[in-house]
């Protein structure tokens, strides 16, 4: 009996070697979220896997699995360290979010411990006040901000997360000092302290804030990004203001697996899966939920990577 | 008034046929340890990519109800709390299982789910402009101070004394630190990889509550006249009804302290029962009942985390800010369709809007229906003989532990915590402060960095923590409930000298 199943366990061993490469994949796909059930990372990963089951696609559904924690560093470190590098666990990645944390420190990866496979996702970071606030542009916030160095309080989702990036590059692009307060709890809790009026300002992600500002709770006064979104196609741009401010604190969302991946299976995946996201059924939700989408394929990720490594590293040096 | 002319949509045959799906895969998901019902309602989300707005929201809005609700019947049978919410529920509700009152306290705490629903919906019907103001009202000092409240909780709470609750609840809170810090990203006591997303709160509340127990039932070996087993005595539906009625205090606090602290974005939900549960206790005529089977126990507590469910959806739907993990799933579930919650739901999809309302107070008929038929064949399970209940519990919350997040870590952390948490209740501390101080710990701790930082930049910490009415309010209230646990130890300690002293 022993020996049977021992004989087995080769075989199939053998087999699943033989097979990486032809038949990839031939079971569910496993993709890890470090983000909560409900979060807007997890929300859209959800929309953008939903055909991978189709022919076309992969051929086989995939799966999401949250581990959440420490603004993301939980799941990555996990991804890291203790994910096999099979093809069959892929992963979200946010930028600069994984970035940021690897040049701070304390945790086990970096952006070379991953192979990105394409983007689906760019969600930029905005201004927003409260509606009733005084402050109608960049400008009014940079003149108060001027005259009360370090009192202006403006709340983000967190250190070392695109907020933050995006916070820290207005007070260098203005030359002033504020006071970015971080909240726990994400977004919405950072957005809930604008509204409540705990705070004169805050950063938020465009299609939160495109949420608030419907809902009549908000205005949002500018976008940092290089280019207006097509949601907000009114709101002009940092650089549009005067303030030297790029597009490095735009949240982009996508997949990447573990480094030592087979090769095969890493240029399989990164053929399929940007014709994946590029399904318009995908594209309908997205639009719907207010998810701005920008597929990029592996090239321009890992160029994108490069890039923002770089910037990031020049950022926070001073911190 | 609105909502009734919604009220057909409801009853359209596959809507309700939904809402039933709904309502009874929700009882189930809650009933199963670990999948708390913002992974119950997670879970069905991909189900309603395929459904029409409304017919989605009601699968939601049912399963949210009776998940919540579901919770209490592996707290009550087994000892595990399936969320937070449902703590409360096993200090009473166990106990009454133990003496063969089972199939009663499921009972009783599914009226009262019902009873507390219902009106936590009709809050979200008529007062919702209201309970928005309301909800954005707490700013980082006041839910500092609430914390604190809660700290305050911890002595009163399922403790032979006030010093031991002290101390366990001290525990918790140092529990609480480890892992990396939410605000600066510091790291804590992570002396081990799968620490660093700190405790994970559900499957500390398996290893707090069950493992205790388990071993307790292994301890006492294979002798057979140890192995009780216990009679479930049949009790009657109209029987828990009148036992309900009877309690209207119970009832009532549980409800309205639900239904006020659920609404609070980011605290209520959690720590709802547990506050209903001590209230009831300092106003109940009954004190040294509570933590021995008392039915006021269930009924507040499940009361109270009932009632949360309606107003916890408040700042969701009018101001677009989930303000629970389970509002920000729903918050999905509309985004889905295009539906942003706030004016945009109310003004051009009232349909939608009232139509999910409405299936959630339908929801709450339905889940005290079915969970009043689930009480009489789930109360068998206290039939099962002890050694094979204690593997059924031991296997139950390491699948629970596992499923939180789909990582071995949870479980060592589980099992960690729940053997030194046996040796804990031998020396007379108690599971219940403990989980309290490991739930408010990060609430107290990030609302102070917050606040303190905002009021470094503004007024400064002293005027920004101490000053308006709210803050006075609730200092007021932390003082009075501080100076009573005092006054009531003191006075018991009195008595005891004064009975050793004639003894």
């Amino acid at each position: 009996m022993k020996k049977l199943i021992a004989g087995a366990a080769i075989a199939l061993m053998g087999l699943a070697g033989a097979a990486v490469a032809e038949e990839y994949p031939d079971r569910p796909i496993m993709m890890m979220v470090s983000y909560g059930a409900g979060g807007a990372t997890d929300f859209q990963a959800r929309i953008v896997t939903m055909t991978a089951g189709n022919e076309d696609a992969l051929g086989m559904p995939i799966a999401i699995i949250n581990k959440p924690g420490a603004g993301g560093r939980v799941g990555w470190n996990w991804f890291a360290t203790q994910a096999d590098a099979d093809g069959y666990t892929l992963a979200a990645y946010n930028v600069p979010h994984f970035i940021a944390q690897s040049i701070k420190g304390g945790v086990s990866y970096s952006a070379d411990s991953f192979e990105p496979i394409a983007n689906w996702g760019a969600d930029p970071a905005v201004f927003v006040v409260g509606a009733d606030s005084p402050f109608n542009s960049m400008a009014d916030v940079v003149a108060h901000a001027t005259e009360n160095p370090g009192k202006l309080t403006f709340s983000g989702a967190g250190l070392f997360v695109g907020h933050h990036i995006a916070a820290l590059q207005i007070e260098k692009a203005a030359g002033v000092k504020m006071a970015y307060i971080p909240t726990k709890g994400g977004g919405a809790a950072a957005m809930k302290a604008v509204i409540a009026g705990e705070v004169m300002g805050g950063i938020n992600n465009l299609s939160d804030a495109f949420r608030a500002q419907e809902a009549g709770n908000v205005k949002i006064l500018g976008v940092a990004d290089l280019q207006r979104s097509d949601f907000l196609p009114d709101v002009p741009t940092m650089q549009e203001q005067g303030l030297d401010v790029d597009n490095s604190s735009v949240n982009f969302r996508g997949v990447m697996v573990p480094k030592d991946t087979p090769q095969e299976v890493i240029d399989k995946l990164a053929a399929t899966v940007p014709e994946m996201f590029a399904n318009p059924r995908v594209a309908k939700k997205m639009q719907a939920g207010g998810s701005p989408m920008h597929i990029m394929t592996r090239d321009e990720v890992k160029a994108m990577w490069a890039a923002r490594e770089q910037t990031l590293k020049e950022l926070l040096a001073g911190l | 008034m609105e909502f009734i002319y919604y009220f057909g949509d409801v009853f359209s045959p596959l809507s309700f046929l939904l809402l039933l799906g709904g309502t009874i895969g929700g009882l189930i998901l809650g009933a199963t340890p670990g999948l708390s019902p913002t992974m119950a309602v997670a879970l069905l989300i991909p189900f309603t990519f395929h459904l029409e707005a409304v017919q989605g929201l009601i699968l939601l809005g049912a399963a949210y109800t009776s998940t919540v609700a579901g919770g209490a019947v592996s707290a009550i049978l087994l000892k595990i709390p399936g969320a937070p919410a449902n703590i409360a529920t096993t200090l009473d509700g166990h106990k009454m299982a133990k003496q063969g009152q089972g199939a009663k306290a499921l009972q009783l705490s599914f009226l009262a789910s019902a009873a507390g629903g219902i009106f936590g919906v009709l809050l979200l019907i008529f007062l919702t402009p209201l309970l928005a103001e309301w909800a954005l009202a707490f700013g980082p000092s006041h839910l500092f101070w609430l914390a604190i409240l809660g700290v305050t909780v911890i002595g009163s709470l399922d403790s032979a004394s006030v010093v031991k609750g002290l101390l366990s609840g001290c525990i918790g809170l140092w529990l609480a630190t480890i892992g990396f810090d939410d605000i600066m990203g510091a790291q804590r006591f992570i002396f081990h990889p799968s620490l660093g997303g700190g405790i994970n709160i559900i499957a500390a509340l398996i290893g707090l509550f069950a493992i205790p127990q388990v071993l307790t039932m292994f301890a006492k070996g294979r002798r057979t006249e140890g192995a009780e087993v216990i009679e479930v005595q049949k009790h009657s539906v109209l029987d828990a009804t009148r036992e309900l009625l009877r309690r209207p205090r119970a009832l009532g606090i549980g409800t309205i302290t639900g239904s006020v602290i659920g609404l609070i974005p980011g605290v209520g939900g959690q720590i709802a029962g547990l506050v209903a549960y001590d209230q009831t206790k300092k106003f109940s005529s009954e004190k040294e009942k509570f933590g021995k089977g008392h039915s006021e126990g269930v009924i507040a507590a499940e009361a109270a985390n009932n009632a949360m469910v309606g107003p916890s959806l408040v700042p969701l739907l009018t101001l677009s800010i989930p303000g629970s993990p389970t509002a920000a799933v729903l918050l999905g579930g509309l985004l889905i369709h295009g539906i942003f919650p706030g004016s945009d739901l109310f003004d051009n999809h009232p349909d939608v809007a009232w139509t999910f309302i409405n299936s959630m107070l339908v929801g709450q008929v339905l889940m005290c229906l079915f969970g009043l038929y689930v009480a009489g064949l789930a109360a068998r399970v206290a039939q099962v003989p002890q050694s094979v209940m204690a593997a059924i519990v031991l296997a139950l919350s390491v699948f629970g532990a596992y499923s939180v997040q789909s990582s071995m870590g949870d479980v060592y952390v589980m099992a960690c915590l729940g053997i030194g948490m046996y040796f804990l209740e031998r020396f007379g501390f108690s599971a219940a402060p403990l989980v309290l101080g490991l739930i408010l710990g990060p609430i107290a701790e990030a609302n102070f960095i917050q606040g303190g930082m905002i009021a470094d930049a503004t007024v400064g910490k002293a005027s920004y923590f101490l000053s308006g009415g709210l803050n006075i309010f609730l200092i007021a209230v932390v003082v009075a409930s501080v100076a009573y646990s005092a006054w009531m130890e003191l006075r018991t300690r009195r008595y005891t000298t004064k009975e050793e002293a004639q003894a």
